[in-house]
């Protein structure tokens, strides 16, 4: 190869889920260095992932809409951020997405709590690191941290955080949660 | 080149021939190509005159590393069809890809680099 591996960066993600309605573009876009980006992924009509065109001119298709943004950590790291598609018939879609990722923010809404328990289930059975990030939509009732892991039924050790996910700060400090929250996971550094 | 155009832009043709008829026929996608890979074009391009004008778009834009997932975008392509224009290119030497192991969980120096530049953003 006629180049050095310096000049390409490393990438890494983290998945941003919820339940519909609860700011995933809204946060990737406080954070992102670009406004959000978004891409199409093709399904057949029978749900099924299109990872090959042949045949496809017979098919009945959909696309199913990924928004993402990004964020430069240095010269040698660069993070993206995904947005998940609606839940339910695009779970093919979340395991490509969380394969290899630092973790996931699953935000929720006070208002449809139940509408972020199917993300909470899928990084839960996959043992991927993942924090709640409780959007606080002005009109929503400030519940405490305790009756919202409660209600949840999260376990202890899932980092629960409030946020304004239109705010740049607030974005940041729920990465930072996540990346925390992550790296305590990880076996004791070797010394 | 103008019925090729033709079939290119035309909202008749449908979502179903657009993404086939971009590729022409071939449909699978080769090697190691995910949603953040990054791709960078070689310096110097074998034979321009080949290429087709999403090719030249993908090879214009991964001057500098550019993810899948932002040429998909850019292009307006579904990304099963941007990952089939970038085989065609890996197959002529055009631009060289870089994975991160994908199924790897990052290890801690890695997550530390980026915590601190999540920090200083």
């Amino acid at each position: 190869m006629a180049f050095e591996d310096s000049d390409v960066p490393t990438a890494v993600k983290i998945v941003v889920a919820g339940g519909f309605g609860t700011g995933k573009t809204t946060l990737v876009g406080a954070v992102s260095e670009i406004p959000p980006l978004r891409t199409e992924e093709l399904l057949t009509e029978a749900g099924t992932y299109v990872d090959d065109l042949a045949g496809i001119e017979g098919k009945e298709t959909t696309t199913v809409a990924l928004d993402f943004g990004r964020i430069t950590i240095n010269q040698r790291i660069v993070l993206y951020l995904f947005g998940t598609p609606g839940q339910n018939r695009f779970w093919f879609m979340w395991d490509e997405l969380a394969t290899g990722a630092i973790g996931a923010v699953v935000l929720v809404d006070t208002r449809r709590l139940d509408s972020s328990f199917p993300s909470i289930d899928f990084f839960e059975r996959r043992n991927i690191p993942f924090l709640v990030a409780v959007n606080m939509f002005d009109d929503s009732y400030d519940y405490s941290i305790d009756e919202l892991r409660s209600a949840l039924d999260l376990d202890s050790r899932i980092p629960v955080v409030k946020c304004d996910a239109r705010v740049r700060q607030s974005g940041k400090e729920v990465l930072v949660g996540l990346i925390q929250h992550a790296m305590s996971r990880l076996e004791p550094a070797a010394r | 080149m103008s019925s090729r155009e033709n079939w290119w832009y035309d909202e008749a043709a449908g979502p179903l021939v657009r993404p086939y008829a971009m590729v022409r026929g071939r449909t699978r996608p080769a090697g190691e190509l995910h949603l953040i890979t990054q791709v960078l074009a070689m310096p110097t391009v074998s034979d321009p005159s080949s290429l087709s004008v999403d090719h030249r778009e993908i090879l214009d834009r991964c001057a500098r590393p550019t993810s899948v997932a932002e040429l998909a975008a850019h292009l307006n392509v579904p990304l099963v069809v941007v990952k089939v224009l970038l085989s065609d290119l890996l197959q002529r030497g055009d631009i060289v890809v870089h994975n991160r192991p994908h199924a790897d969980v990052p290890d801690r120096n890695l997550l530390q680099a980026v915590l601190d530049g999540v920090r200083g953003l």
